[in-house]
């Protein structure tokens, strides 16, 4: 056995990285092939499509801007996705722990001041918006996180069915008690959120804001957590191998709640930027489809918080840029949704990729199907 | 079927009818009311069982299916879209075009399952996943096809949503007819007249949630004592057992998906083509997923997965009985006159059971494993 | 006499699989009416041969021919139809299905019926049950056609697997490592049975690693190692000593050199222990024994007796119904794993796979699977890699695991290596007893002998050891005391050096010891 040069192991290091990229990078590219050929179907020039798709997620500084916008939720949404993954769950219910963090966030931000009687700073007002946010999705993850520990109660349908119940609840609430009240509205909206609960844009006159940044930091906590503390690789390996996890001394049923308590609090925060830093109150069906997108994001990504955080910026960049896309081409904004699907199905199935372009497999799969615990 | 998951579904069923009784109970008749909550029940059942029914298939040869939602929402628009296509652009009438609407479901959730087993089958990806996929793509392909077909001018259809032929007709099958004859013969009081109508409106479905039962039947023949069914079974219990007696592992889990498919494609046909003319993207809400736990339910067994059904079932129609008695309902009574929290009770109600406190279910011991030689 | 005609032959067959060549130019044949026994250690190729021979896998070159006529090897079906049948190591029955059920499987109807109808045709339940009673009457078997197969004991089960056979017409009888599974006695009547087919004029090949067994049921031996052929013998003209040479290909020193043992104070206290397993059957019923530092406890017994609940009970993966366990004075009693390994447990468990490693972590990680927590391997919540790895570097000195680094993920190992992390990590703390749970099942030769030097070695540093063997070899040679255990009871525990192999062959069946 050797210790190795440096020289060695950067080699190694770039091979391995190459390697963890290339088929995800061939999956897109297959993926937009295909969409191209889907646009030339109905009539439309491909080109034209995908350089006005370019133009406005990557062409000009606002463009840039904007696609960082789209990409802050979808950060967070992967990552919630991912950390469950890697804890050996599936949590579809992102959509629903989005949900509510961002009611709760646009509750505590435009009703705190009301309830006080008096105006708070921002340093106060905003962090509480946030951690409102962070805990409703907390506990919306934990849920379906103890229910599965405690009762083997499968996640899937679980996660799907509380995102139902949480966006009945949303509907409810929107509709009703946290309804804008305002005369000009006659939507299902909240009433805008205090200036002081407000994430600020880091440059004037572009929407780019501190959430954008929060996100990275985020992202890379996470990986800190999953791989260099006790407590991530209690999360890893309850993820790879339960039983040699219950060995080794780890209360799996206390971290598989943990885990997707985590996963819960990360979409929550999806949520909470959504309110804090775009919209600036909760309206129905904003947040609708992040839960999809933030699954094929964490696949894309190979579950890991780099990844995720590339994947999310390509998946901004083409919602962000499809809408000059259709102004410039007029091919339908939904296009995206298919090159999107096709994408994780690309991602999922990888080894079509590997066929297509014979490359040989490594590494390891995400397994979650170990039956429904009957 | 265990007592405790018999009392369950018993209990359950007693508390929602029970609920819509008390309520319209000034307004009609109870009988009635019974009637035509059980009518109702079993119309809105439909997509539940014919997905449970599904799920049976699939994961009784080992083939862990979550895409049915997403096979069941492609059917509908695809039905949907060929029995307008063949009532606007080939000018066929509208039992013509419900018919090859039903046929065009059908296939669709065939071949959408057919790209389920390709992924899960030959490409070993993991089954949850794959499903997802297909949920994913479904939403993304009914979405866009939805969007360019009716909303863009240029399309063939010049961004309009055309009219739709319809909806398949209710069947009409004369037991209220006989039941009264019968009462004639002891007097023909009017409670024995009423009754008679009651039961007679259970008897009033539509051709598919006619369907739903007869396949419910058929499928336990098939399953139980047919030679298909014990090989299905033997696959998805212990793929390699069989395999060393000389079955084909691969080719009978690619079928028993199609089929899967299949169903579920009928299924969806209900919401275009004999629940509402018209198609909201989204519009299956969830039923596919609340089939899987009708299925978990009922232990995998075609009979299980309809009584599941029919409970879920049940709750809906609680929903739209609800509506129909909403002066009825006292104002103390308020919340259940908000659509919302009733509307919950689905959901909830598969959580419960999820839990498994109504009794411990045994999936088949190979479900969800790909099977490598 | 004349020599009895050629019903099998296989010339040249090769198959490799990723990595490893599993049959190379193997030429191997089959008289009528013989037992031909297949010997070889785990790993030799023997199942892989009889996966060819039985039509689950193509081999790359070679054919075979069944009565002179040369088979395709495309798929069971054409084996079945030319007369062979199997009955695999680990069953291929389905638990759920009746035992009529499991042998229709596969030959339901009459195969004149048209083929799109035959799918849809009703199963005949009745029929085919009249046969299987007619064919187990014949045989003596026993077997009652309506039962679920899951409910039978397992040597019922291996009958109902023969009976399949028969069901199908066999001529060529194919039996892998029929023995694993049965006590002696059980073995001694499967040999019987075996006798009584061939007298019928089925031909049977019988794949074993035991040594005896292939002398006392054999007309002919034929030994593999490492994928190929490498000698013919009969039982007439070898020994257990040439055999084993051949096997392993050097000498093999058959018997643990070891010295006598001087027990101290108890270290495990086992008192009237009962333990449901998954199917929430009480399979623990009762359980009482003791074991002392610094002697081997043996725990004998055929698989499915309640030993694997008992260790998981041992080691705090199973709940505990009632009953007291004490380690080293300390009431352990349903307490976690973590526990028990902090009171000084070491825990080799059956299921390398499963609960012993996390095959997709590297070595290091593996290495500190326990003991992540703990100091110097994380400082207040963070990992310290640096301790990881030199604690890596240094147990795989230590242990002798075969690997080009500490960062190598497990999984990619070899069996043998693979138990050498675990006993690396296990023994690599302080330890005070050992649970050695099938420690050497699946192992090559080399692997076994180091195990066993390792246990003794334990023994003679004051650690009290555990072992749960079906291996009755292993248990006679390694352990000081020998505890019996029958359907989830302690049937005797006695001196190792005062008791015969037959003498535990028949506890092991259930007979009782004042009987023998």
């Amino acid at each position: 056995m050797q210790k190795k040069d440096i020289g060695t192991m950067l080699k190694e290091a770039l091979r391995s990285a190459v390697d963890a990229m290339l088929v995800p990078f061939l999956a897109v590219f297959t993926a937009i092939v295909i969409g191209g050929v889907v646009i030339a179907a109905v009539g439309g020039n491909p080109f034209a499509a995908y350089s006005g798709l370019f133009e406005g997620s990557f062409g000009s500084v606002k463009a840039l801007s904007e696609t960082a916008v789209w990409a802050s939720p979808y950060i967070f949404a992967g990552l919630a996705v991912a950390v469950a993954f890697k804890g050996g769950l599936f949590n579809i219910g992102a959509e629903g722990q989005l949900a509510l963090g961002a009611v709760a966030s646009a509750w505590m931000g435009y009703a705190l001041p009301g309830i006080l009687g008096y105006a708070l700073p921002i340093y106060i007002h905003l962090p509480l918006a946030v951690l409102a946010g962070m805990l409703f999705g907390m506990i919306w993850g934990a849920i379906p996180g103890a229910l599965k520990a405690y009762t083997g109660a499968h996640e899937v349908i679980n996660t799907i069915m509380m995102n139902y119940i949480a966006l009945n609840l949303v509907s409810f609430l929107l509709n009703g008690p946290m309804k804008d009240k305002s005369p000009s509205n006659v939507i299902a909206r909240t009433p805008a959120i205090a200036e002081s609960a407000r994430i600020p844009v880091i440059f004037d006159g572009l929407r780019v804001h501190w959430g954008f940044i929060l996100a990275l930091v985020v992202a890379f906590l996470i990986w800190w957590l999953l791989w260099k503390t006790t407590l991530g690789f209690q999360i890893r390996t309850v993820g790879l191998n339960p039983d040699a996890a219950k060995y080794a001394g780890i209360n799996y049923k206390l971290i598989m709640t943990l885990t997707m308590a985590l996963s819960g609090m990360l979409a929550g925060l999806a949520g909470t930027i959504e309110v804090t830093a775009l919209n600036y109150r909760h309206e129905l069906g904003f947040s609708s489809g992040y839960g999809f997108d933030a699954i094929a994001i964490a696949l894309l990504g190979k579950t890991h918080p780099l990844g995720v955080v590339l994947a999310a910026i390509l998946f901004a960049a083409m919602r962000n840029g499809a809408t000059r896309m259709q102004f410039l081409t007029q091919i339908p904004v939904d296009i995206i949704s298919v090159i999107q699907a096709l994408i994780l199905l690309f991602v999922a199935a990888d080894a079509i990729v590997r066929y297509i372009y014979r490359i040989r497999q490594g590494g390891d799969k995400v397994v979650l199907t170990r039956g429904w615990g009957g | 079927m265990d007592w405790r998951r018999f009392g369950f579904i018993g209990l359950i069923i007693a508390i929602l009818f029970g609920t819509v009784v008390i309520v319209g109970m000034s307004q009609e008749a109870p009988i009635l009311i019974i009637g035509s909550m059980m009518a109702t029940t079993i119309a809105v059942a439909t997509p539940l069982t014919l997905g449970a029914l599904s799920g049976v298939f699939c994961e009784r040869s080992g083939v862990t299916n979550i895409g049915i939602e997403g096979m069941m929402l492609s059917a509908a628009f695809f039905g949907w879209l060929a029995s307008i296509y063949m009532s606007t652009i080939f000018g066929f009438s509208m039992g013509a075009s419900l018919f090859v609407g039903v046929i065009a479901a059908i296939l669709s959730g065939g071949l959408f399952a057919l790209l389920h087993a390709v992924l899960s089958i030959t490409y070993k990806v993991d089954q949850i996943i794959g499903g997802t996929v297909i949920n994913i793509l479904a939403v993304g392909v009914t979405g866009f096809l939805n969007r360019q077909l009716f909303f863009d001018k240029s399309s063939i259809f010049q961004g309009q949503v055309p009219h739709a032929p319809g909806v398949l007709p209710v069947i009409h099958l004369p037991v209220k007819e006989i039941l009264e004859g019968f009462c004639g013969l002891f007097g023909s009081t009017p409670g024995c007249i009423v009754t008679a109508d009651a039961i007679g409106k259970i008897f009033d479905q539509k051709p598919i949630a006619i369907a739903a039962i007869l396949l419910v039947a058929f499928s336990h023949y098939v399953l139980f004592n047919t030679r298909w069914g014990l090989r299905t079974r033997a696959v998805g219990e212990h793929p390699r057992a069989a395999d060393t007696v000389g079955i084909n592992v691969i080719w009978m889990r690619y079928a028993n998906v199609v089929i899967g498919g299949m169903l579920a494609g009928l299924a969806g046909a209900y919401f275009t083509l004999e629940s509402v003319p018209s198609f909201e993207p989204l519009m299956t809400n969830g039923r596919g997923f609340i089939s899987l736990a009708a299925m978990i339910f009922g232990n995998w067994t075609p009979f299980g997965a309809w009584a599941a059904s029919l409970v879920f079932g049940a709750s809906q129609a609680l929903q739209i009985n609800l509506q129909f008695f909403r002066t009825q309902i006292p104002p103390e009574w308020s919340f259940f006159q908000n659509s919302y929290a009733v509307g919950q009770i689905p959901y909830i109600l598969t959580m419960l059971i999820l839990t498994g406190i109504i009794g411990k279910t045994t999936p088949p011991a190979a479900d969800g494993q790909p099977y490598e030689k | 006499m004349p020599e009895k005609k050629i019903v099998l032959e296989a010339k040249g067959i090769t198959k490799q699989f990723p990595g490893v060549l599993a049959n190379d130019r193997v030429d191997f044949d089959l008289r009528e009416g013989e037992v031909h026994a297949l010997l070889g250690e785990n790993g030799a190729g023997k199942s892989t041969l009889m996966n060819i021979l039985y039509g689950l896998y193509k081999p790359d070159s070679g054919e075979i021919k069944v009565n002179g006529q040369p088979l395709l090897m495309s798929s069971p079906k054409e084996a079945i139809n030319s007369g062979i049948g199997m009955v695999h190591q680990h069953f291929m029955l389905i638990p759920v299905f009746s035992v009529t059920e499991n042998i229709m499987l596969g030959s339901e109807t009459d195969h004149r019926v048209n083929k799109t109808q035959a799918a849809l045709a009703r199963l005949d339940r009745k029929e085919v049950s009249q046969k299987v009673s007619a064919l187990s009457d014949q045989y003596g078997f026993e077997i009652d056609p309506n039962a679920l197969v899951g409910d039978l004991p397992v040597g019922v089960q291996q009958r109902v697997e023969i009976v399949k056979a028969l069901y199908r017409k066999a001529s060529i009888l194919i039996l892998d490592e029929p023995t694993a599974v049965l006590t002696p006695q059980e073995a001694e009547d499967l040999f019987r049975i075996v006798r009584g087919l061939t007298k019928r004029g089925v031909s049977v090949i019988f794949i074993t690693h035991k040594l005896k067994e292939v002398l006392a049921i054999a007309d002919r031996i034929t030994v593999m190692r490492a994928g190929k052929v490498v000698g013919t013998a009969e039982p007439s003209n070898t020994t257990e000593q040439q055999l084993a040479t051949l096997m392993v290909g050097r000498e093999v020193i058959l018997t643990v050199d070891k010295e006598k043992a001087a027990p101290k104070e108890d270290v495990l206290l086992v008192e009237n222990l009962h333990v449901r397993d998954q199917r929430d059957l009480e399979t623990v019923r009762g359980v009482s024994f003791h074991v002392r530092a610094g002697e081997v406890l043996g725990v004998a017994g055929v698989q499915g007796n309640g030993q694997t609940e008992l260790a998981e009970a041992l080691t705090g993966l199973r709940a505990v119904v009632s009953g007291k366990i004490t380690l080293e004075g300390n009431d352990l009693t349903g307490k976690t794993p973590r526990k028990f390994t902090e009171t000084g447990l070491a825990h080799i468990p059956e299921d390398r796979q499963k609960h012993g490693l996390v095959l997709s972590y590297t070595i290091a990680d593996n290495l500190i699977l326990c003991d992540y927590h703990k100091f110097p391997f994380s400082k207040r919540g963070v990992l310290q890699q640096g301790a990881i790895d030199t604690n890596a570097r240094t147990l795989i000195k230590e242990y002798d695991v075969r690997t080009p680094s500490p960062y190598v993920a497990a999984g990619k190992l070899s069996g043998g290596n693979q138990q050498k992390v675990i006993v690396a990590r296990e023994l690599s703390r302080p330890v005070k007893l050992v649970i050695a749970n099938q420690p050497t099942r699946g192992l090559d030769v080399g692997s076994i002998e180091y195990i066993h030097k390792e246990i003794i070695s334990m023994r003679d540093s004051g650690v009290a050891v555990l072992l749960v063997s079906a291996e009755l070899d292993e248990i006679m040679a390694l352990s000081d005391r020998i505890a019996v255990m029958y359907r989830g009871e302690i049937v005797t525990t006695v001196d190792s050096g005062s008791v015969t192999r037959e003498q535990l062959g028949l506890w092991m069946a259930g007979v009782s010891p004042e009987k023998v």
